[in-house]
């Protein structure tokens, strides 16, 4: 009976001390602990971390990355488990349920100025209860990626696609351009006749999917273009408007691209294997939308000539893009608050974000950094004007932000499926009203 | 002719009378021998023990209270009574997601339970070269994860060199993972391509010990090969498939980690299993009193499911002797 006494203490011990390794890792008085998804930011904030260090002797950085999905995934273990990171790289898309679940610690005091960075991006992290939530660091816009070969074989010019207009009734120059670089099985392009839609070789536009509840890089671009919002307040609306006539006749105009064979079909779109930059590498689509963050992909691209164009001119006579914002959050149980707080400052200021923009690979949130990636990416032979411009010129362009409200999780959980089954089943869009009144359901619980 | 229950069972090998005898003469010995054991016995037992409290009793009965609550992870759970329950009957995404687990289980563990009995009856009577038996269980050393993204690429549309060779050879591309009829056979095929090897072991384990007289005596008889399979390898086997029927049901029940790295159950809820959706509740929405409940669901469908299965299969008795 004793071996069995000792046997069971000695791995309750190993189970304790090894749950209180883990918990301990990487957190201590001098060292503030950064999370990260974006692999091509690591070397740039890599940087940060070191003229941070100099100006605050005694402190470290700790800086750790894992990919989009497992980041989310880690981070709500974290919170549970106790073993959060002192500071991470916030999204839009996941504030609203931080802002509910309560563990975020309120930035207010790193007195933010939000006319030091780009419009808006500043305001958006601001939770209801009025306090600031997270530091602006970067910001992206979407615009058309193509092929450029594809194009000059097409007849089309730069030109062309840089001014495209669309509307819902015939789609459009931009519908035009899109069907004339499609081409089947037989070598007929898509405005031709004789236009074989079954065996398409090339799509016009690859697919993104279904795009969820936001369709960032998908729909949004047109249904914003015809001036639609996707809640009635700017942020931290209490109904969303899925059931609008505008917004069900766009995403049925959008996705009946695909049913005339010019845009690539959600059968086509396996996120894991075949996102939309995968498809216009591999030659299967001409053009896509895409964010800011997929630049450096695309041009990296071996035997891929890419260009850019910004995003049609809509019904409003307007062209529009997402214009998302990350931002730098510190958790509310931080192990060391005062370190993390001074990081995130420094994150947030000029001077790092200068750092980062030197890299070409992120637009920083102030319009110095922003100018610095500019000038770097001008440096790689890359114009990124396809995606600066909507952001300078207000004329023309209008940019709108990420829907932030309560339940954002349930609201993904809801729309997910839903836009899918519009898309890949063929669901007819009114079904969506019904969707959006169980969101505002929950909403307005 | 019934040469399985017309065959005495005195002729089997399965103990006789001859050894009575020295049984009673050491039976003292014995029991105090088996005292010693029991102590020993404990002690090995503990760590598994141990682990089954902790790991299993208690985040059982954890899981079970908790499906009464509102619980969010962060804060304190709060009592809601039958809420969740409630909700789980209104809800007709659980009951879809319940259907597509069904389709899924029905697809799987018919196709499996097929071929893994096929393989296994081959490797007993056809050959008995380990080499092959080992090329058979490969798949399974291979982790779920890596196998669901292995045909992930394998079955892409566009991209996928399994639907270049249906294409090459003039065929239509088939979205296996991306059409909603496809889905979930897609998956239920390769999860019955990675435990088919391991199924068809534990049943050439259990043909194993079928004793070959049995086998000689009906060929003796004349009896041909299809025929001996009904009459003599089937019954004989079926404690032993019995077992492996509830092993791989209640496995295949809990189906997750492909469905998360092939589809994510879409497209829009086509594979959306009972897992899936108590891990998106959970992981997703915070809602762990919600998923708990669903939790509770699929273990008493599980429970009785098993109950049935053990009774309708007599798996406790074997027709052996």
């Amino acid at each position: 009976m004793r071996t069995a006494v000792a046997l069971v203490g000695a791995l309750a011990l190993s189970l304790a001390t090894g749950c209180a390794k883990g918990g301990a890792a990487g957190s201590g008085g001098n060292t503030v602990t950064y999370w990260l998804w974006d692999a091509n930011q690591m070397p740039a904030y890599q940087a940060c971390a070191k003229g941070f260090e100099k100006e605050n002797p005694g402190l470290k950085v700790k800086i750790t990355q894992m990919g989009w999905a497992d980041y989310w995934t880690k981070l709500t273990a974290s919170f549970i488990a106790g073993t959060e990171p002192d500071v991470f790289t916030d999204h839009i898309q996941k504030f609203g349920q931080f802002a509910d679940l309560n563990v975020l610690e309120p930035l207010d005091d790193l007195n933010i100025d939000d006319s030091a960075y780009q419009a808006g991006l500043a305001a958006n992290w601001t939770g209801q209860d009025g306090h600031r939530y997270g530091a602006p660091k970067d910001w992206d816009t979407v615009a058309l990626f193509y092929n450029q070969k594809m194009v000059k074989e097409a007849g089309l010019t730069a030109e062309q696609l840089d001014n495209l207009a669309w509307n819902p009734k015939d789609g459009g120059t931009f519908e035009e351009a899109i069907a004339h670089l499609t081409v089947d099985r037989n070598g007929k392009r898509g405005d031709e006749k004789g236009f074989d839609k079954n065996n398409v070789k090339v799509y016009g536009m690859a697919t993104g999917g279904a795009g969820d509840g936001d369709g960032q890089t998908t729909w949004s671009p047109f249904v914003a273009s015809a001036g639609w919002h996707y809640t009635d307040k700017a942020r931290w609306g209490t109904k969303y408007q899925y059931d609008s006539k505008t917004f069900q006749s766009v995403v049925d105009w959008y996705f009946g691209l695909a049913k005339k064979g010019y845009l690539a079909p959600f059968t086509d779109y396996t996120e894991g294997a075949n996102p939309a930059n995968a498809q216009v590498a591999s030659g299967k689509a001409a053009t896509s939308f895409d964010g800011a963050w997929m630049i450096s992909t695309y041009y990296g691209t071996k035997g891929l000539d890419v260009g850019t164009a910004p995003t049609p001119v809509g019904p409003t006579g307007k062209r529009a893009t997402m214009m998302n914002g990350l931002a730098d959050s510190i958790t509310k149980n931080a192990r060391n608050k005062e370190g993390a707080k001074k990081w995130v400052r420094y994150l947030a200021s000029n001077e790092c974000q200068k750092t980062v923009g030197s890299y070409g690979i992120v637009f920083p949130a102030t319009p110095d950094g922003t100018r610095a990636a500019v000038a770097a990416y001008e440096k790689k032979g890359i114009d990124v004007s396809a995606f600066t411009e909507p952001v300078t010129d207000k004329k023309n362009s209008a940019t709108f932000s990420f829907p932030i409200t309560d339940y954002a999780a349930d609201v993904y959980a809801l729309m997910h499926p839903a836009m899918q089954d519009v898309f890949a089943n063929g669901a007819p869009v009114s079904d969506l009203t019904k969707t959006n009144d169980q969101i505002n359901l929950i909403l307005g619980q | 002719m019934t040469i399985a229950s017309s065959s005495p069972p005195s002729r089997l090998p399965l103990g006789g009378a001859a050894g009575a005898g020295t049984k009673s003469r050491t039976r003292r010995a014995r029991s105090r021998e088996n005292q010693g054991d029991g102590r020993l016995a404990a002690v090995f037992i503990a760590p598994a023990m141990l682990g089954f409290l902790l790991f299993l009793l208690w985040p059982t009965l954890r899981g079970i209270y908790l499906s009464f609550t509102r619980f969010n992870l962060l804060t304190p759970p709060e009592w809601v009574g039958l809420d969740n329950y409630v909700r789980m009957v209104h809800d007709p995404i659980f009951w879809d997601s319940l259907t597509v687990t069904v389709e899924y289980v029905v697809i799987n563990i018919g196709v499996q339970t097929v071929s893994a009995l096929a393989i296994a009856v081959l490797m007993q009577r056809l050959t008995q070269s380990a080499v092959l038996r080992g090329i058979v269980l490969t798949p399974y050393l291979m982790s779920n994860v890596v196998a669901g993204i292995v045909w992930l690429w394998i079955l892409d549309t566009q991209l996928g060199i399994g639907n270049e060779i249906i294409a090459g050879l003039g065929a239509d591309r088939i979205p296996f993972l991306a059409d909603e009829t496809w889905a979930v056979p897609t998956i239920a095929l390769i999860n019955v391509w990675r435990h088919v090897g391991y199924t068809a072991l534990l049943l050439f384990a259990g043909l194993m010990a079928i004793p070959n007289d049995v086998y000689e005596a009906a060929k003796v008889d004349g009896a041909s090969e299809w025929r001996m399979f009904w009459r003599i390898t089937m019954p004989l086997l079926r404690p032993v498939l019995a077992v492996v029927l509830i092993m791989t049901v209640i496995g295949s029940f809990q189906v997750f980690d492909t469905v998360a790295v092939t589809t994510a159950g879409g497209p829009a809820n086509a594979t959306n299993v009972l897992q899936y959706y108590v891990y998106g509740a959970a992981f997703g929405r915070f809602q762990f009193g919600y998923a708990s409940a669903m939790s509770v669901a699929l273990l008493v469908v599980l429970s009785a499911i098993t109950v049935l299965q053990y009774r309708l299969t007599r798996a406790g008795q074997s027709d052996l002797g």
